[in-house]
């Protein structure tokens, strides 16, 4: 099967692993304590795991591009902002 | 502890679905990210171009016009849709012969396709021969949508109102056959006034198909294409060029699928933003 139409190149196929890992780690989690362990954090929204996760995506995404629209490549700054929200939002929203 | 049965057979069944949203959907997306961090002039071959491409979207004047297009138009619209469509949902007989009437009636512009839509629309609205373009300018108003942005836009949003409604209509009315009679009845006991009946009986208990109608009318909005794209072609000048129109210009019209590709993903996330925000929001009171 040709798939060169699809342009793979090593730094997407990484950032899809870093998603798939993303959320075989969760089916993982989930699996050693079931429920997702869904709170009421800081911003008052019922949130599960799984909603965490997404939040932390999104919330990625848009970092990244803030940083990349006021400071421009590389993307380093934007990445450790992005690891930090990550960690925020895992343990407090 | 009790160890609850699972039926891990059940997954089997979801797999064609799985499937299918591989290859409509997660298969393109993957194509879209890769595309958007490369250059090609064709024949599969692609030049690596870091994040280039973003940075040239982000500083676009020309993506940032079209995006504040994109919203106004898309924030028009559902002002007039949703209470216009709620009103009438209102008005419409609950029982009778007149039920079926006015649900086909409702239902007909929705069943027309969107080029059809723009085609008629294009011709109705034409100001020397079209119904609507020579009864507005006998009426002394200066109108033609070919020229001016104003009548453009003026065009764009009563088409749309025109299509879209319908949905917005179905949808409340749904929501409204679904209240029990003992509500009315019980607040006809306490005497309430209509006004208080629509406020604290018919709106609660549309709410959550409000939120549906609400979500498909800022996604269908937010990607309209075909429609404005035969009417006006996102003339006059760029006047009514929204971001799917502007999106096929670069990437078909320009071949600039590496721009197109990081204008696509920026355009995804605000949608995937907007919806996910709507959502949580409402679905927060609905908790309280």
């Amino acid at each position: 099967m040709d798939l060169s139409w699809m342009a793979w190149t090593w730094p997407t196929a990484a950032f899809f692993i870093f998603i798939l890992l993303a959320l075989t780690t969760m089916m993982i989690w989930e699996r050693f304590s079931p429920g997702g362990n869904p709170r009421k954090g800081i911003l008052r929204l019922d949130t599960t795991r799984g909603d965490r996760l997404f939040i932390t995506l999104l919330g990625s995404a848009y970092i990244h591009l803030a940083w990349l629209g006021i400071f421009g490549a590389p993307l380093w700054g934007g990445l450790v902002i992005s690891i930090l929200f990550g960690i925020a939002v895992f343990r407090w929203v | 502890m009790t160890q609850k049965t699972t039926h891990q057979k059940a997954w089997l069944l979801v797999t064609p679905v799985v499937v299918l949203v591989a290859f409509n959907a997660l298969i393109p997306l993957m194509t879209v990210v890769n595309y958007s961090f490369q250059e090609t002039f064709g024949n599969n071959i692609f030049f690596w171009e870091g994040t280039h491409w973003f940075e040239e979207v982000l500083h676009s004047d020309r993506f940032a016009a079209s995006l504040v297009r994109q919203i106004v138009f898309t924030t028009i619209i559902l002002l007039i849709e949703i209470p216009f469509g709620v009103a009438i949902a209102l008005s419409m007989p609950r029982k009778g012969p007149w039920v079926s009437v006015c649900l086909v009636m409702m239902a007909l512009p929705l069943l027309i396709p969107w080029n059809v839509v723009g085609a008629m629309w294009n011709i109705f609205a034409l100001p020397d021969i079209g119904l609507l373009g020579k009864t507005l300018n006998s009426l002394g108003f200066d109108y033609d949508y070919t020229q001016q942005p104003f009548s453009a836009w003026f065009t764009v949003i009563l088409m749309d109102v025109w299509h879209w409604t319908s949905l917005v209509v179905l949808l409340s009315y749904a929501g409204l056959s679904s209240i029990p009679e003992a509500y009315y009845q019980a607040a006809k006991i306490d005497g309430a006034s209509p006004w208080a009946i629509i406020r604290y009986i018919e709106l609660p208990k549309m709410k959550r198909v409000l939120i549906i109608a609400f979500l498909l009318r800022f996604m269908d909005s937010f990607m309209i294409y075909t429609e404005p794209f035969v009417l006006t072609g996102g003339g006059p000048g760029n006047a009514t060029t929204f971001l799917s129109i502007d999106l096929v210009k670069v990437a078909l019209g320009q071949f600039d699928l590496g721009p197109a590709a990081a204008m696509s993903l920026i355009y995804f996330l605000i949608i995937l933003l907007t919806c996910w925000l709507f959502y949580t929001l409402t679905m927060k009171d609905e908790a309280q």
